[in-house]
């Protein structure tokens, strides 16, 4: 490939690749995200391409249409493979499916029945991708063209539009237009700060020195929250897109993704993707011919999610251990290496093309009054359709959890939805009919965060789950400050002794102010939002802390110190299975006799409930 | 050593901003940071043996021990806490006989944990070699850990 050294040489190619795909013909995406790699999407993907071989269809499906596409979000149901133009969606497919999927569906279009999508309530069967429940809600703006790119293809990007918005910008809008249109767009910040982006280019732009800094920050920390991966992933130039016309807005020259080493197929994808974009001079210098010139260098953080922290980040970005400072003097003004520097999230810089490309009058009639466009959540824990979701701003928590999500599976009561990662906050089920947008969020003492949605059923413990935030923060806090260090380390010891038994009534107050210490305290994000966890469960769901601390009971059944195991001699059978699987011989018993458990040997590990086919083993 | 370190050094235009990335690929190369490579990195980088170990110690992907022949890493983010990551963990632990972060002293295993890999459909995850293993019970952990070579009882019969 020769580089495309101005505007009309990038459309004629767009035509070309165009041109070379007939619209009608059969193009199978298969889904290798992390999620599908890891239930073998790899191997399905192998097995399509031999079998079409085989099967003498090469003529009807070129190699090229089969395509290994980033996560559609339906992770549940994985590994993913939808058959185009008919957008035929086959789910859990496995290896041994492929010769009769090729030989029916993709030879003679005829449908796989027990492959799609089947209503669980009504037993419907849905055979389009778009038509499933799971997708009717959303608004995939960001994320729908996953299904279309081979996520290792420049071309598959171009094909679809991609860096139009970037010549649209680089040919017909000053900087300062870029801006503007950004700041009328009213995009926020999708990281988790809601800070609006065109305003911290603006300041970034008007700033006193050089260089001056794009960053992306792909360091997506939050346990339970995957979208950035997903993106950065499935489709990196539309990343990229977005820092190029961030960069000629601002007038920086350098620009840096600082992406997590947990995620490495990410890694990669976005390495390939900056060398595909410096073949094709979308990168370098002088790109388009616009005069203007910038390149992007990756780099992988070490596993420290305080580094997700803009001076953290800018601190192990210069190499050196990634401790926050205080922030009187903004990044715009001095970020990295004390240089005017924008950092963005990776769903931030995603959403910039769209708004160039659509203009901020359509990008701002999405949303609501104070939050613009859509957001991508990841909807996880215990739900049955587990995935990724991409939704208007003000949809309500329930649309979100059920009508899209389904549900908490196996019948059980939904507890609550936890939102904006490890600072976040619980939320109950009588708010459910929120609109969910960066306020409102707040107003519940949660926040939008980066966009984790995990959600809990009544076998969870909300005090639990408070001490998990808690440890997980206290061991992820730098150090540098104390209200952080050791606050966190001591409402989590408190913490353990009310969920081992031990807790006392006046502990409550403790918690309590002590939290507000920290969160007045603390130098940076991290510590002030810490005790958040443990601030809404104890607003929403005190009776748990009560039942803890008056009755020592775990009403969820969870908390080690405070529950039995013991097994129902109704429906005991004799099997054997837990005496078997008990590492420590606390169940017993002669084969076919009734077992018993032994309460002062057994360690709680739950091995002989997992594993009991009669629901004889009683947690009390 | 020195050549390695070298070569890896100068993939970076022995730039110190790259400090991170280039003790991850000695890790890599080495199975974790030994001593004598920090040094080399410390004299090649022109930055202070004290700088290299603050950034060794301070990111929790680093290891100045030996790592083990198999990587067991259990998923401890929220979706796979909801669904028993604690449980798995415990039971890792109690079978390798190490807690996260250690290697067991036959340097066959090391455990880990990770905040979260992002499969979070999968979870309850256990890792084991870089391979992610979906939806684990203490069971499926077991076999799975007898394939690897540890002596443990599973629920199916020998």
């Amino acid at each position: 490939m020769k580089k495309i050294k101005t505007l009309e040489e990038l459309e004629q190619f767009r035509k070309e690749i165009q041109a070379q795909r007939d619209p009608k013909k059969t193009v199978i995406s298969i889904c290798a995200g992390t999620g599908c790699l890891a239930l073998g999407s790899k191997k399905i993907a192998g097995a399509i391409k031999e079998e079409i071989q085989s099967q003498g269809l090469s003529l009807k499906v070129e190699l090229s249409a089969i395509k290994e596409t980033g996560c559609p979000g339906f992770c549940e149901r994985g590994p993913i493979v939808v058959i185009y133009p008919e957008g035929t969606c086959y789910l859990g497919v496995t290896v041994e499916d492929v010769p009769e999927i090729v030989s029916k569906t993709i030879a003679n279009n005829e449908i796989i029945e027990r492959l799609v999508y089947k209503d669980p309530d009504t037993k419907e069967r849905v055979v389009k991708d778009s038509e499933i429940p799971f997708y009717k809600k959303q608004q995939r703006y960001l994320l729908g063209k996953n299904n279309f790119i081979d996520s290792k293809s420049i071309e598959d990007y171009i094909r679809l539009g991609g860096y139009s918005a970037l010549a649209k910008a680089l040919s017909a809008m000053k900087p300062d237009e870029v801006i503007q249109e950004v700041i009328d767009a009213d995009l926020r910040g999708r990281g988790g700060g809601g800070f609006p982006a065109g305003w911290k280019w603006h300041s970034t732009r008007n700033a006193e020195g050089d260089p001056k800094y794009v960053i992306c920050n792909a360091d997506e920390g939050d346990p339970g929250a995957f979208m950035d991966r997903a993106l950065l992933e499935g489709n990196p130039h539309s990343v990229l897109e977005g820092m190029i016309i961030g960069a000629y807005a601002i007038g920086s020259r350098d620009g840096y993704i600082y992406v997590r080493n947990e995620y490495p197929l990410a890694v990669t994808n976005a390495t390939l993707a900056l060398d595909q974009a410096r073949e094709f001079g979308l990168l370098g210098e002088n790109i388009l011919g616009s005069g203007f010139g910038f390149d992007i260098k990756i780099m992988r953080g070490g596993g420290a999610f305080v580094c997700g922290e803009s001076s953290a980040l800018f601190a192990s970005l210069e190499g050196r251990s990634g401790e926050p400072r205080a922030k009187y003097i903004h990044a715009t003004d001095k970020g990295l290496w004390d240089k005017p520097t924008s950092l963005n999230n990776v769903e931030t810089w995603a959403n910039v093309p769209l708004i160039i490309n659509k203009g901020a009058k359509w990008y701002n009639g999405i949303g609501t009054e104070g939050s613009k466009g859509t957001k991508i959540f990841s909807l996880v824990g215990k739900i049955s359709n587990t995935g990724l979701v991409e939704v208007p701003m003000g949809i309500t928590l329930r649309e979100i959890i059920y009508d899209i999500g389904g549900g908490v599976p196996g019948g059980k009561k939904f507890k609550a939805v936890q939102t904006g990662g490890p600072s976040g906050g619980c939320i109950p089920a009588k708010h459910l009919d929120t609109p969910v947008d960066f306020d409102e969020l707040t107003k519940l003492g949660s926040m939008m965060g980066s966009g984790g949605m995990i959600v809990m059923d009544e076998n969870n413990c909300m005090v639990d789950v408070a001490n998990y935030f808690l440890k997980f923060l206290e061991e992820e806090s730098c150090g540098k400050c104390t209200p952080c260090r050791e606050g966190i380390l001591q409402m989590r010891k408190i913490l353990d002794l009310i969920t081992s038994g031990e807790g006392k009534e006046e502990d409550l107050d403790t918690l309590e102010w002590m939290g507000q210490a920290i969160i007045d305290g603390s130098l940076c994000a991290l510590g002030g939002s810490a005790p958040n966890p443990v601030i809404t469960t104890m607003r929403y769901f005190r009776d748990e802390y009560e039942a803890h601390i008056r009755d020592k009971k775990c009403p969820a059944g969870v908390c080690k110190a405070l529950i039995k195991f013991s097994i129902d001699p109704e429906n005991c059978t004799g099997c054997h299975l837990c005496a078997r699987i008990c590492p420590v011989e606390a169940a017993t018993g002669e084969k076919k006799e009734i077992h018993t458990i032994d309460d002062d040997i057994c360690i709680k590990c739950r091995a002989c409930y997992e594993v009991c086919k009669f629901d004889a083993i009683k947690i009390m | 050593m020195e050549d390695k370190v070298r070569e890896i050094i100068s993939k970076y235009d022995s730039d110190k901003a790259f400090l991170v990335p280039i003790l991850q690929d000695v890790q890599k190369e080495f199975n974790h940071l030994p001593h004598k490579a920090l040094h080399r990195v410390s004299v090649f980088l022109d930055v202070p043996i004290s700088r290299i170990y603050e950034v060794a110690t301070f990111y929790k992907a680093f290891s100045l021990t030996p790592r083990g022949d198999h990587q067991l890493t259990v998923c401890i983010g929220t979706a796979c806490h909801v669904r028993g990551a604690q449980n798995l963990t415990d039971h890792i632990e109690r079978i390798l006989g190490i807690k996260p972060g250690e290697t067991s002293g036959d340097l066959k295993f090391s455990f880990d944990t990770v905040n979260c890999v992002g499969a979070c459909a999968l979870g309850p995850i256990l890792e084991a070699d870089g391979d992610y293993h979906g939806k684990m019970t203490i069971s499926k952990s077991n076999k799975l850990l007898k394939k690897l070579g540890k002596k443990v009882v599973t629920d199916e019969e020998d």
